[in-house]
């Protein structure tokens, strides 16, 4: 395990404070309908047009469970290496919310579908294992509007009964840059799985964070607090950070930590106790009668394993044995599917390397600078395979390649088209080139006795000069060889 | 006219197929016959005008080939019925229209049938005399200011007074089979798993199971094969081969063994008990069957047991009726307010009583000494039948303690009503099939019941021996129209 | 196990049931009777058995993702206390 080169640390007076954090992330699972209902799970619909009878809790309705979310858990627990439980139990966690309509969450409590795994982080430092304690299903809520009405909160049950994994960490992590590690990682798991698409913006994964702090070098953990319901890895960092700091202080001040659940606001930057839950929840779990456990089989499980797709550690690894990547740019191009496949589509015709240094140079800034995904990329993975084709055949270089980039940038097209139109092609022919070059060499008798003379930086020079007396085009691999022997 | 109301489903049936009486006929009887019987408050909802259109529709264009083809019924108001107020005897859903229709209701319409209203029961199901209705006590037609036993009491009390020919309950710890004692009639509570639970109000999901209640054991047959169905919208519905129950009907019992458990022979058992379940084992005997002496160990527990896995599964169960989606509502000023005062207002005592208590035994630090111990003696108990089973193909007992009491006689007492259940109780906890039927009269002239236990998914058995036994017995009831 | 006042506050607290001083002493006294009925159990030897998971003799039944609802917005809000076209509407909670 690699050493934290800048360990996260809070320092007071003459101590220093090692963070000790846990994530209990919320997943919402890819699916066609909820976990117990047929309605559908679509983000976005009209309030309350997304909810059936059993979403809603009328009386003597009954929950019935999604065979391909059962499915779905199973992938992500075999995509974080856990054991998967052939039997496991859904129990009610029972609570009163508006947005809670059975007065009860189904959920799994002490017997969850998957148990132990873990999470392998790529880090600058180098790699970090990451323990899982467990994976459950269980219903998400619908949604409680506070402000659109001042006397009244509104209730939406669109998205009451969507089924949830909710994936626990162990309490294994220990910086803020961890905690962003982590959950792209895991992020990208499931989304290479199909299992979840991480769409932060619409709710699709949150996390409830554990905060706990202790003296560098003790044993044990301290007491810890739970930030709920944290939509984004900044606010993740932020309210940690708060945290940490938070119950840094009061100790320093020889107070004690009161265990409790806490809320991160967002405008004020800074946690605060849940007052509502002061008597503190007790949630009276017990086995759901209208459900049965669920017994797995050998079977069912393996055909599971069988059919996951190459994952990102596995493909890390292949690119870097297949292709000689680097480690560092291996991590860039597995770390999101889409990534990946777009990669792998450009490199079926296109020079590995090349490809690399594109993807990871080029497109990249350009996704940035228009805040873009690379599945909205405005130019497609095989009009940027063709790109680079052109540049390995040497009909164009590298720098003209830069200015088609751009054009297509704004098109798509098809980049052959562009340098036909815009007449871009390199000129390689020597014969072409050498007297172009000897053209410069007469122009420019004073440099060329100079750099006879010992100014080798003056080589530059009459390249330079090549490439503008042929408007940029001369082959500039050409230009060196001939330079190169015509001043010797 | 009279005389229709005299005649059983079977019969009525039959008379409809062989179109000697109109379905209007017989619709307009049972109405008129409960226009006039309000004093008995079975109904809380009639639905009589839409019962006569239809039945005259059905006549217009009759289609003989089902089951219960042109038949009116009424049903406990814990089946939700579209379009018709549902309530479960509670003001919390007094006002409540389903969209939507339960399977068991929908399996009787398909069949045929017409509803004639919705009957009174205790209160979301909880309740053995029918005395925890929001909508009020139910009288026994038997006799005035008798309690007709519950919660399934004004199906109980509609069937016995004829104002139905035949209805349907719930039975989650002796809801069909006391108040079928009580009254004189038949009821059958079915195997766990073989009646859909989709759309019946839920009191206690892994104990409630609908089941018929009629007059006689044939009837009660035809009626258990229309209510029968594997539905996948219950994940708890068993999908088993059901048989033409009917059909397959004999009162031959030669050779069965009926084992009579010696726990059931209870402390001051009163004679009039004893002397009945000797009746019944007599008539076995005479009927060429086995009499088997058994011991099911743990049956004294099964009501304590009972009364912690029910109220903890009901507190859950009820925790939907918070004002927010449906039902009353109390002004709160904000939502907890809101919620307290709509249940505390919602809900009557002895709801809220096992709300109580089964928040209780599922919370922090009580789980494991009350509701973990309770599935585990549950178990204990599931396994005495299971052994017996192996003995014997059936088991006689008395289906209660008691016949009928007087009104308000047991309200002060949550134990001493608990008791009632008794012999019901354990059956539920096992999940398997048992069936009252009326056996005597005790020295007051009320009715009393035996009850006989099957093997799970066998109904046909206990069918049979029921039939064999009705038979022997000759039971009629005594009851005059004293409410008219 | 004897249920003291203030517990019975407490489940009412849980139950969301408000209850005034009265009722609450009255239901004191009914739970702790109940209780001692209860409490026969204790007299049970119950360590090595296994709690019974399901009186259903079946499997759980599991079901295709399918969407079979439809939007049925105006059966959903048709029997609310509160008249709203769109919403669920419930007095503000206090956060």
């Amino acid at each position: 395990m690699a050493k934290n080169q800048s360990e996260y640390l809070i320092k007071r007076n003459n101590n220093e404070y090692e963070v000790i954090i846990g994530l209990e992330v919320h997943a919402q699972v890819l699916s066609e309908s909820k976990l117990f209902s047929s309605s559908p799970t679509k983000f976005g619909a009209e309030p309350n047009t997304q909810v059936s009878l059993v979403d809603a809790a009328f009386p003597g309705m009954l929950p019935v469970i999604n065979e391909f979310c059962i499915k779905q858990a199973i992938k992500t627990g075999i995509g974080l290496n856990a054991k998967i439980n052939k039997r496991s139990i859904f129990d009610r966690k029972n609570y009163f919310y508006a947005d809670l309509p059975q007065g009860y969450q189904i959920s799994q409590y002490k017997n969850p579908i998957v148990g132990e795994g873990s999470i392998t982080l790529d880090l600058p430092t180098g790699e970090k294992i990451v323990g899982i304690e467990r994976l459950h299903l269980e219903q998400d809520a619908g949604k409680s509007i506070h402000d659109m009405d001042p006397q009244n909160t509104l209730v939406d049950l669109n998205r009451s009964g969507v089924a949830l994994m909710e994936i626990v960490s162990k309490p294994d992590l220990r910086s803020l840059e961890e905690v962003n590690a982590y959950v792209k990682k895991l992020r990208s798991i499931m989304r290479y799985l199909g299992t979840c698409d991480g769409n932060m913006q619409e709710g699709s994964l949150r996390a409830d964070v554990n905060v706990s702090v202790r003296k560098k070098g003790q044993k044990g953990f301290g007491t810890r607090c739970e930030i709920k319901n944290v939509n984004s890895i900044k606010f993740m960092q932020m309210a940690i950070d708060y945290e940490a700091n938070r119950q840094v202080d009061i100790i320093e001040d020889g107070g004690t930590i009161d265990q409790e659940t806490r809320l991160f606001d967002i405008k004020k930057n800074e946690t605060r106790s849940m007052r509502s839950k002061e008597d503190a929840h007790d949630y009276r779990y017990f086995p759901d009668p209208d459900l049965l456990p669920l017994e797995l089989s050998d079977k069912f499980i393996n055909d599971l394993k069988k059919n996951i797709p190459e994952l990102p550690d596995e493909k890390k690894k292949r690119f870097i044995e297949k292709f000689k990547l680097s480690s560092y740019e291996a991590t860039i191009l597995v770390s999101d599917i889409e990534t990946s496949k777009y990669f792998e589509e450009v490199i079926e015709k296109s020079d590995v390397k090349l490809s690399t240094n594109w993807i990871t140079g080029e497109l990249f800034a350009l996704l940035n600078e228009k805040n873009l995904e690379i599945s909205q990329s405005p130019i497609t993975a095989k009009n940027l395979s063709k790109l680079i084709n052109l540049i390995k055949n040497g009909t164009i270089s590298g720098k003209i390649a830069k200015s088609v980039f751009e054009i297509m940038t704004e098109r798509d097209k098809d980049p052959q088209t562009i340098i036909e139109e815009k007449g871009l092609k390199q000129q390689s022919d020597p014969m072409e080139l050498e007297k172009l070059i000897d053209k410069v060499i007469n122009d420019n008798q004073d440099k060329v006795k100079e750099y006879k003379s010992g100014k080798e930086k003056l080589f530059g020079f009459f390249v330079g000069q090549a490439m503008k007396v042929s408007s940029g085009k001369a082959n500039p691999q050409l230009v060196n060889e001939i330079l190169k022997k015509k001043l010797k | 006219m009279s005389d229709i109301i005299e005649l059983t489903l079977v019969e009525l049936a039959n008379k409809i197929k062989k179109k000697e009486i109109s379905s209007k006929e017989v619709t307009t009887a049972y109405v008129d016959r409960s226009e006039k019987s309000k004093k008995l408050n079975t109904y809380i909802t009639e639905d009589f005008e839409n019962a006569l259109k239809k039945a005259d529709n059905f006549d217009k264009n009759p289609n003989y080939e089902k089951k219960l083809s042109g038949i009116p019924m009424a049903v406990k108001d814990l089946f939700c019925t579209k379009n018709l107020r549902t309530t479960a005897g509670s003001k919390i859903l007094g006002n409540f229209i389903p969209t939507y229709e339960s399977t068991v209701t929908e399996n009787l319409w398909n069949a045929g049938a017409i509803l004639l209203g919705k009957l009174n029961c205790d209160e979301f199901a909880m309740g053995s005399s029918n005395e925890t209705s929001f909508f009020g006590n139910v009288q026994n037609p038997v006799g005035e200011d008798l309690v007709p036993g519950g919660s399934s009491g004004g199906s109980a009390s509609a069937l016995a007074a004829k104002l139905t020919p035949i209805t349907i309950g719930t039975d989650t710890g002796g809801s069909i089979r006391q108040p079928a004692s009580f009254t004189g009639t038949v009821g059958l509570k079915p195997t766990y798993g073989s009646c859909s639970r989709y759309g019946i109000v839920a009191f206690a999901s892994s104990l409630d199971q609908a089941g018929p209640m009629t007059r006689d054991v044939k009837d009660c047959s035809l009626l258990f094969e229309v209510m029968s169905s594997y539905d996948y919208k219950d994940s708890t519905s068993v999908d088993f081969k059901r048989r033409n129950y009917l059909n397959d009907l004999n009162n031959s019992i030669k050779g069965k063994k009926i084992g009579i458990p010696k726990e059931y022979r209870v402390d001051d058992m009163p004679k009039e008990i004893e002397g009945l379940w000797q009746k019944g084992i007599d008539i076995i005997k005479e009927s060429g069957a086995e009499i088997i002496d058994i011991s099911l160990p743990n049956t004294n527990y099964a009501l304590p047991t009972y009364y912690i896995v029910a109220p903890a599964e009901a507190s859950s169960n009820l925790a939907r009726y918070d004002g927010v989606k449906y039902g009353f509502r109390s002004k709160g000023e904000n939502l907890i307010e809101m919620y307290e005062k709509t249940r505390s207002e919602g809900f009557g005592n002895e709801v809220k009583r096992r709300i109580m208590i089964g928040t209780y035994v599922l919370s922090s630090g009580y789980y494991d000494a009350y509701y973990l111990k309770a599935q585990k003696v549950r178990k204990l108990i599931k396994n005495d039948f299971d052994e017996v089973y192996k003995k014997v193909d059936a088991i006689l007992t008395p289906s209660t303690p008691s016949s009928a009491f007087k009104i308000g006689e047991k309200t002060n007492d949550p134990v001493s009503m608990y008791l009632n259940d008794i012999f019901t109780v354990p059956i539920n906890l096992a999940g398997l099939p048992a069936i009252s039927i009326p056996a005597g009269l005790d020295s007051k002239g009320y009715p009393l019941g035996l009850q006989i236990i099957g093997k799970a998914f066998d109904e046909q058995n206990i069918l049979n021996i029921a039939y064999s036994m009705e038979e022997q017995i000759d039971f009629k009831n005594e009851i005059k129209d004293w409410w008219m | 196990m004897g249920i003291d006042l203030k517990t019975v506050k407490h489940i009412s607290k849980l139950s969301r049931i408000s209850i005034d001083d009265e009722k609450a002493k009255k239901l004191e006294a009914d739970l702790n009777s109940i209780f001692s009925f209860i409490e026969k159990l204790n007299e049970l030897e119950t360590q090595q058995v296994e709690p019974l998971s399901s009186i259903a003799e079946t499997t759980l039944q599991l079901r295709k993702d399918e969407i079979k609802s439809t939007n049925i917005r105006d059966q959903i809000l048709k029997n609310s206390p509160e008249e709203s076209k769109d919403f669920f509407v419930v007095p503000k909670v206090v956060e």
